[in-house]
């Protein structure tokens, strides 16, 4: 199929779920390295608190989002609350009403998540933030749609492109949030916001994939 | 793990629960339970807000009480606290004369605020800020701009909450807490790493025998690890990085804060502190006021900060003025 139902998208957010929760220590270990160390403890608490409040209710894959996204807003803080909440609720407005989500339609809404991200963050490519995850991975759902490889294709490829951003991170000199105070010495480190958005977009493709 | 917690994931909400009975006499909830504001807060004057992370105990619902700030929005450990406790805090801070938002300089907290700011304007209501950047060790001189906040954000709210108390309008208290901040510089040494109850385990390390000179208030690498010292060459080693680059110079009057990271003990805080005292001493600085104690911690963190504040007849006269919250008694 070349589309999923928006309305049957609640098991993909589910699957974002589970990953965050999965990845909870990883995710602490990583930011312990060169932030503070409560990553993985705060997404963990945002995404389970979603789970708790609509694992049982009928929500479409936008409505979602938009809630998730509030609830990082609203309720979880730090700096991923503002950031994933953003990203999060702007995508869910670009997909807003759509019954079928098509993968040009899924390029928007990432699209969408992105342009939001940028409008609270000045960080670019390159800075050691999960920009180098979540940009890439935009550029790689709107090229192969393009070129017209398909959905099951253009998830892949965002994957590996939300990968190979992430690892990028790991020889860069971070110039934003915590960890660019360190100048040098962040280097050799994975950025942990790159980390956990590679961990939610390799959930959202393995999510959608299956309902294809 | 050898701490007072029932499920850690409720630490803070618990915390805050006994935090508003045992101090019911300077500080009440609000709708938000997320923010704690001054139980009576005089009609009229500029509102004066803070917020954080938890686990700096005192800082900052601490700081909530007369002649300081009006009102605090509290955070996970660790954490910025969300855009709508910034918000809150503001709104049950504002007596129609405009909020002064006066924080730690940090990427989370730096964009809640701002998205509160934004909602505030919204709601009819003026919120300036200042942005305490004293941590000397964070970031060179010629970017003081990515500097964090620590202990020095005591002295910005005792300057910021008493200009208020005088009756100063927004301009004037902001302009008062951006000198204090601005005369300001702080320095930390971590001889333990600290623990988040949820985590279970400290996310970074300092060996046994060591100590990181520069250490953030959540564990940030400082500029140098080197073996443990004795109280006076750390006293040393304290004074020269924060001296220097302000740089505090003979004839100087100044305001000295020692504080506990958490679990040194406060008789050694005043070790250090008579280390310190000599130091000035011999450079011919003079201390106007001393605080010493447990006013800015991370959670169970050995080590201490200093801070030092220029300071001018302004700033001693807002500094002399009473307060009475948790974490600062003053006659």
């Amino acid at each position: 199929m070349s589309t999923f139902k928006n309305a049957d998208g609640k098991p993909v957010l589910l699957k974002m779920v589970k990953a965050i929760q999965d990845n909870k220590a990883y995710l602490g270990e990583v930011d312990g390295l060169i932030g503070d160390g409560d990553h993985g403890m705060n997404m963990n608490k945002g995404f389970s608190v979603f789970e708790a409040r609509f694992a049982d209710k009928d929500i479409s894959f936008t409505e979602g989002l938009d809630e998730l996204g509030m609830i990082l807003l609203n309720e979880i803080g730090g700096s991923m609350g503002p950031i994933y909440g953003t990203i999060l609720m702007d995508m869910a407005e670009a997909g807003e009403g759509l019954e079928d989500i098509s993968v040009a339609d899924f390029g928007n809404m990432l699209a969408a998540g992105l342009d939001g991200l940028q409008g609270i963050v000045e960080a670019q490519v390159g800075d050691k933030t999960l920009v180098d995850t979540l940009s890439p991975a935009v550029d790689a759902v709107k090229q192969a749609q393009e070129a017209g490889e398909g959905y099951e294709a253009a998830l892949q490829k965002m994957k590996a492109a939300a990968e190979t951003g992430r690892d990028s991170t790991k020889d860069m000199v971070a110039k934003f949030g915590r960890s660019s105070r360190l100048g040098e010495r962040s280097r050799g480190v994975l950025d942990a916001g790159a980390a956990s958005c590679c961990i939610i977009l390799s959930a959202m493709a393995e999510g959608i994939s299956e309902l294809l | 793990m050898q701490r007072i917690v029932n499920n850690p994931d409720n630490i803070v909400d618990e915390m805050l629960g006994g935090f508003l009975k045992a101090h019911g006499d300077i500080v009440e909830a609000t709708d938000n339970p997320r923010v704690v504001k001054a139980k009576n807060i005089p009609e009229g004057k500029v509102g004066v807000v803070t917020g954080g992370g938890s686990g700096h105990k005192p800082a900052f619902i601490g700081y909530v009480g007369e002649n300081l700030c009006d009102a605090a929005a509290v955070g996970e450990i660790c954490s910025s606290p969300t855009a709508a406790a910034f918000l809150d805090a503001c709104k049950a801070a504002d007596q129609g004369k405009g909020v002064a938002c006066l924080y730690g300089n940090y990427s989370g907290d730096n964009m809640n605020v701002k998205m509160a700011v934004k909602m505030a304007k919204k709601a009819g209501i003026t919120v300036k800020t200042v942005v305490a950047n004293d941590d000397v060790a964070s970031a060179p001189k010629d970017q003081r701009g990515k500097r964090r906040g620590v202990a020095g954000e005591v002295l910005m709210w005792k300057v910021g909450g008493a200009k208020a108390a005088q009756g100063g309008d927004l301009d004037e208290v902001v302009a008062a807490a951006q000198k204090a901040i601005d005369n300001t510089r702080s320095v930390g040494i971590g001889l333990t790493p600290c623990t988040l109850p949820a985590v279970g385990h400290p996310n970074f390390e300092i060996k046994d025998g060591t100590m990181e000179v520069g250490i953030g208030h959540h564990g940030e690498p400082g500029i140098e690890v080197c073996p443990l010292e004795t109280a006076d060459k750390m006293a040393k080693r304290m004074v020269d990085v924060v001296l220097p680059d302000y740089p505090f110079t003979e004839g100087d009057e100044v305001a000295v804060l020692v504080s506990g990271l958490g679990a040194t003990p406060v008789m050694e805080l005043y070790v250090l502190y008579d280390e310190i005292d000599k130091l000035l001493e011999e450079k011919g600085i003079k201390t106007y006021k001393a605080y010493v104690g447990n006013y800015f911690t991370s959670l169970e963190m050995m080590g201490a900060t200093l801070t030092l504040m220029k300071l001018d007849e302004e700033l001693k006269e807002l500094l002399d003025m009473p307060a009475y919250s948790m974490g600062l008694k003053q006659r």
